[in-house]
């Protein structure tokens, strides 16, 4: 046996999945089932999905872990020759961190508050056998901290992990997880809740870490942007089944299955060249998946034999499959069928006077702290402005002093058409309080579980205007039209909706007050990507149909093309750059957008 | 640390990938009560207990109709006799009919309690949703002092008063009230400032709703579950303190027939006449138990159906 | 100074204020509300116009209120009770025995309630859903559901009539012997005592211990590949100690005031027998200075409950908010 044979492909592959199954306890509906992939020495694989997707749960079964209420029903899971589902448990444990480690989605959580940093992260060393002696092993552990760029000294090392940064807190974890030099590593979305500079420190350790030490890595994320320069090649999660396993290029170039593409659609593109499209419905949940391909629901190419049985494993190569019987056609389409970004929207305001909302000067504390340091902006009609910044970049104490909800003080002046506003939305005349709307962040949060539908939609015809009931009806009725929701939901409650349709009631409901403004607080931000879409398609069309202005508060970037005319960036309570959204994200003046640019990973 | 609250969460869709499928439901699906009657039902220990509930309030209220004797009438047999055709099981040491007196004997601690335990939580909710949703100053006040009310135990609380104010039931009642509306008033607090957190409340302020309506409306509706549970542990614990304080000599006083009182007349001659001491012990533990079966089976049923509503 | 230190002291602050606050209301209650103490207590014998004046004067009846309260705020500081008016006795001397009885029924209580409980707790959450975590579920739902007075007279039906007969169900203890060579009659009120508390502390540590071993931070635990036996000992018993600390604390507060019932019903010669007779002869100093001296404990229980739970966990310790 020559040389040669031994550097075949298949002696780099490290992990090797087949047949994964994970069920519902006890009723063994599917969460995740025919789950087949590899993973070679040194590269990544991104598992991709939404919500309901089952991408977790799947990553997870690799180290043979159940979380309460799921138990693995199947499959094999290969790592150097070993069957990691059939260990036993004292095997188990052994792998576990050893051969194979995990980096948990939110450190705050899975960092033992009672804990130091240091006893955490020697006792891996110590679990696993690594150094003969306390003095070896603390010198491995400075190691440790060093590759993750931490500080190494005695006294961060004593630190507990509340007096971590979140970014801090994850770089412990990743320290944790390459500490035995494992073979395979799961990273389940790390990145949540970290803003997008920490992000892309974060992401940059991985990619060098895996690099160095030849990890095979699976890299779970419901954000493709982000896998998109991290993994070498992709798989695409749907309710609970691999639809698509390909190398990066081969999917982002040309990607075979319909769902690929539409999600690769209803990603926010950062240079704006295509339109944001959504993708209408819903996945199907356990237990509740149809007899054929269970995308079939959704998709537009769909035939009969598709609603007959789930397509096999099919596609271009031995790399790249897919399971999708009409693959080949998607194959040939271009990406991104010609759909030219295009918003009808007004012109900029001319004078003050045509202004909606004007900011003048206005600084905002809470308590005596003082967060908001002299902002100047306006809010025109038929347009949207963007405020754009990290956590703590005080855009959502703008929007919130806008609308009259800031429980702090207030200084400087809000003028509506004009007229100035009181702090406090109670104080406030009827009619500003009517034509100004706040949509919140949480679907979850901002609709009262006791109440239905209909009741939460009257709440402000209530409030603002005087109309008989069947007036009261007609009105709630259009408000649902508005946002291409049925009449039938007025008599549902918010626990019989998703999350896509309660953030549209959360809209109809402002539109129900015929506003001329409305304030968009993060509305997106906890929708998956396909649903997001759906909801900025509906926002940027209010616009041109309605002439609402609007202010739209993310902190994510590239959403920005999609949705507004004009863009304000924020750090730390100021207003960095200001201008029309083609010219800012072309060409950025202030060294902070510069940077936020450059850490916003793109496709 | 910073006292400055972030600014936006980031919030990442399928953080819970087996986030509960949106209930099915017709128009009008019916709500709570019989999700809630359902729910609790499920559990055996729930079951049996409403089971003891059911028969001690039919019993205590049923029982006054079907005694042999009136529960007055002394001389039915010599005292302290044994059981006998006449007297089913003794008389006491008056010569009361100890079965008729037992027939009778439910109503008073039933009743009694039932009416304390609503006045408390009348109370305790006021306060609770009112320290919930004002100005921390508010909050602040109304919670100091009600931990001053919350240093005395119950049962010492209500012998101070009726030390001072003489024995009256008028007073212990509103003594047992006052005792439990503290603690009520923790737990209307704590969920209400849950509730006050949520965006929905801050919607309804935006728009311009006033306070009142929005307690009534939108924050009380959603405090229903951990007061209903309340409601049931504070009826438990006024059953035995008013028993309690009857067989301690306060309370009902003789001729009354109670539960609590008879204990208390006849714990001297123990030996010779065990029923009427051991029979309303046996009936009044076989009340509380019940009831507290039935709380803890509402209280998980109520778990479980927040937590699909997600109300939780 | 340390954010430690500021949180200790604004607790122990704050404790200092509810315990004035309560002594104000034990206070007022017993000498500012409406109708005439003084009456009260004579009750015919007020016609007396001279044993009405002397009481009077001696209840400083006659000063100010805030003199007054002062007059007593003082001389509870200075371990002057007042006067019982049933027996004309110091308060103190009255009830300084008796405070030393109480005190051993409710140390061995403790002490045998406290472990017994957070061990059935712990078991309980470790074997979930086993016959043994049932069987104790439902057995802590009954019996916190029973009125101390209930359990008492259950124990003496079980023990003293019918089975065992060499157990008093009365314990009439004799006040010239020490309470130490009278230990058998103490077994019913300390077993009443127990199974009143028992039931609270193996639910609360149960439920938390739940908590703890489903946390995320367990669970990764296991998923570095920790044995089982460090998973438990290093990782979820420190933080299941804190709320073992904060519910024994609070059980202790709690038997300050249950021992009033179970006193009552052995007879036992305790503060708590003292106050149900106090309250029966409405003799005041003496129920004002018991009230005050169980709130007091309840006050002070809750006090060092709190600050264990601020030294213990690293949160708080490192004065985050």
């Amino acid at each position: 046996m020559s040389e040669i044979a031994m550097t075949t492909a298949e002696n780099d592959v490290v992990l090797t999945v087949e047949g994964l199954r994970v069920e519902l306890d006890p009723s063994g509906a599917d969460i995740d089932d025919e789950v087949t992939l590899s993973i070679r020495k040194g590269e990544v694989l991104g598992l991709v999905g939404e919500s309901a997707s089952g991408k977790t749960t799947a990553a997870t079964a690799l180290l043979d872990h159940e979380r309460r209420g799921a138990r693995i029903g199947g499959g094999k899971i290969m790592v150097e020759g070993r069957d990691i589902l059939a260990l036993k448990p004292n095997e188990l444990r052994r792998v576990r961190g050893g051969l194979i480690s995990y980096v948990p989605q939110d450190p705050s959580m899975s960092l033992n508050p009672a804990l130091r940093i240091q006893t955490q992260l020697v006792e891996i060393l110590e679990a696993h056998g690594f150094g003969a002696s306390a003095a070896e092993r603390e010198k491995r552990l400075e190691e440790m901290m060093e590759e993750v760029l931490l500080p190494s000294d005695a006294a961060f090392r004593r630190r507990y992990p509340h007096q971590l940064s979140g970014g801090q807190q994850q770089r412990v974890a990743l320290a944790m997880a390459f500490a035995c030099r494992p073979a395979v590593i799961v990273l389940d979305e790390p990145t949540t809740g970290l803003d997008v500079t920490t992000q892309a420190h974060v992401l940059r350790t991985v990619r060098d870490l895996t690099q160095t030490y030849s990890v095979a890595a699976l890299y779970v994320t419901h954000d493709l942007a982000v896998v998109a320069n991290l993994a070498d090649r992709i798989a695409v999660m749907y309710a609970g089944r691999l639809v698509e396993v390909g190398p990066k290029e081969a999917l982002f170039g040309g990607a075979c299955h319909p769902y690929t593409r539409k999600l690769l659609e209803a990603i926010p593109d950062l240079n704006g060249e295509h339109a944001l499209r959504g993708i209408p419905g819903r996945a199907p949940v356990p237990g509740r998946r149809p007899e054929g391909c269970f995308f079939a629901a959704r998709c537009d190419d769909v035939e009969d034999q598709c609603r007959a049985g789930f397509p096999p494993y099919d596609g271009p190569g031995e790399d790249h499959r897919v399971r999708c019987f009409r693959w080949r056609e998607v194959e040939a389409r271009p990406m991104f069928a010609d759909r030219p970004l295009r918003m009808a929207a007004g012109p900029a305001c001319a004078t003050e006077e045509d202004a909606l909302v004007t900011v003048r000067g206005v600084r905002v504390f809470y308590g005596s702290h003082e967060i908001l340091h002299g902002i100047d902006t306006t809010v025109c009609s038929r347009r949207c402005i963007a405020l754009v910044g990290e956590s703590g970049s005080g855009k959502t104490t703008l929007a919130r002093a806008i609308a009259g909800i800031h429980p702090g003080k207030i200084e400087g002046d809000i003028l509506f058409k004009g007229r100035r506003l009181e702090r406090d939305s109670r104080s406030r005349p009827k009619e500003s309080r009517q034509q100004l709307q706040y949509i919140f962040q949480s679907p979850y949060g901002s609709l009262n579980p006791r109440k239905t539908i209909g009741q939460i939609l009257s709440q402000p015809l209530k409030e603002f205007f005087r109309l008989s009931r069947d007036d009261m009806e007609k009105r709630m009725g259009d408000a649902l039209e508005l946002v291409a929701l049925d009449a039938t939901l007025l008599s549902k409650y918010p626990d019989q909706l998703s999350g896509g349709e309660r953030q549209r009631v959360a809209i109809a409901r402002a539109l129900a007050a015929e506003p001329s403004v409305l304030i968009c607080d993060e509305v997106t931000s906890s929708l998956d990507v396909s649903v997001q879409a759906t909801i900025i398609e509906l926002l940027a069309g209010l616009i041109e149909e309605t002439g609402v202005g609007m202010i739209f508060v993310t902190h994510h970037l590239p959403l920005v093309r999609s949705i507004a005319q004009d863009v304000a960036v924020m750090s730390a309570g100021n207003i960095v750059e200001f201008g029309p959204v083609g010219d800012v994200l072309s060409d950025p003046q202030a060294d902070y957008t510069k940077k936020l640019l450059a850490d916003t990973p793109t496709i | 640390m910073s006292v400055i609250p972030q600014d936006a969460q980031e919030i990442i869709p399928g953080a819970d990938e087996l986030l509960p499928e949106p209930r099915p439901g017709g128009a009008h699906r019916r709500r709570e009560w019989v999700d809630i009657i359902r729910g609790s039902l499920r559990f055996g220990r729930t079951k049996v207990g409403l089971v003891i509930v059911v028969a001690i309030v039919a019993l205590a209220l049923i029982g006054p109709y079907v005694a042999p004797h009136s529960p007055y009438a002394t001389g039915v047999a010599p005292d302290y006799a044994g059981p006998s055709a006449r007297a089913w099981l003794g008389t006491d040491y008056i010569g009361h009919d100890v079965f008729s007196r037992i027939l009778c004997g439910g109503r008073t601690v039933i009743g009694l309690s039932v009416v304390a335990t609503v006045l408390a939580m009348i109370l305790g909710t006021a306060l609770g949703l009112l320290a919930g949703y004002s100005r921390p100053a508010v909050d602040d006040v109304i919670m100091r002092l009600l931990d001053v009310l919350l240093a005395f135990p119950s049962i010492v609380f209500v012998l101070l008063l009726v030390a001072l104010l003489g024995n009256s039931l008028g007073l212990i009642v509103l003594a047992v009230a006052i005792t439990h509306a503290p603690r009520i008033a923790r737990v209307a607090r704590g969920a209400t400032l849950e509730i006050v957190g949520r965006d929905f409340v801050r919607a309804s302020e935006a728009l311009g709703v006033p306070r009142r309506k929005i307690l009534a409306g939108e924050i009380l509706p959603n405090i229903t579950s951990p007061l209903l549970v309340e409601f049931g542990l504070r009826l438990t614990y006024s059953i035995g303190l008013i028993a309690a304080l009857s067989f301690l000599g306060f309370g009902m006083q003789p001729p009354a027939a109670d539960w609590g009182l008879m204990i208390h007349e006849n714990q001297m001659a123990l030996a010779v006449q065990p029923y009427a001491v051991f029979v309303p012990v046996f009936l009044i533990a076989l009340l509380t138990i019940g009831t507290n079966l039935v709380t803890d089976g509402v209280s998980r049923a109520l778990i479980g159906i927040d937590r699909d509503t997600g109300a939780k | 100074m340390s954010p430690l230190l500021k949180l200790i002291l604004r607790r122990l602050g704050l404790g200092v204020l509810t315990l004035f606050l309560v002594s104000v209301v034990v206070f007022g209650a017993t000498q500012a509300l409406p109708g005439d103490p003084a009456r009260a207590i004579l009750g015919k014998q007020s016609a007396d116009k001279a044993m009405y004046l002397a009481l009077r004067q001696q209840l400083h009846l006659d000063r100010p209120i805030y003199v007054q309260y002062e007059i007593w705020s003082r001389g509870i500081v200075s371990g002057h009770l007042g006067t019982s008016t049933a027996s004309g006795q110091p308060v103190t001397t009255l009830i300084r025995a008796r405070v030393v009885n109480s005190l051993i029924l409710v140390l061995l209580a403790a002490l045998i309630s406290i472990p017994v409980s957070l061990l059935i707790g712990a078991l309980a959450a470790l074997w979930r859903d086993s016959v043994f975590d049932m069987t104790t579920s439902v057995g802590s739902l009954a019996l916190a559901a029973l009125p101390e007075f209930v359990i008492a007279m259950l124990l003496i039906f079980v023990f003293a009539t019918t089975v065992m007969h060499f157990m008093p169900s009365v314990s009439r203890i004799d006040p010239t012997l020490a309470i130490w060579s009278q230990l058998n009659l103490l077994i019913l009120p300390v077993l009443t005592l127990v199974l009143a508390v028992a039931p609270y502390i193996s639910r609360i540590l149960r439920a938390s211990m739940i908590e703890v071993l489903e946390s995320d931070y367990v669970q990764m635990a296991r998923l570095k590949g920790m044995p089982e036996r460090t998973v438990m000992s290093r990782h979820a018993l420190p933080n299941a100690v804190i709320p073992a600390i904060q519910v024994s604390a609070l059980q202790l507060a709690w038997l300050a005031g249950g021992v009033v019932v179970v006193e009552f019903v052995f007879n036992y010669p305790g503060i708590g027998s003292a106050f149900i007779d106090a309250v029966k002869n409405r003799d005041l100093p003496v129920v004002q200075a018991i009230a005050l001296l169980i709130a007091a404990v309840y006050v002070l229980a809750n006090l060092a409950a709190d600050i264990l739970t601020i030294l213990v966990s690293p949160r708080l310790r490192t004065g985050l908010r």
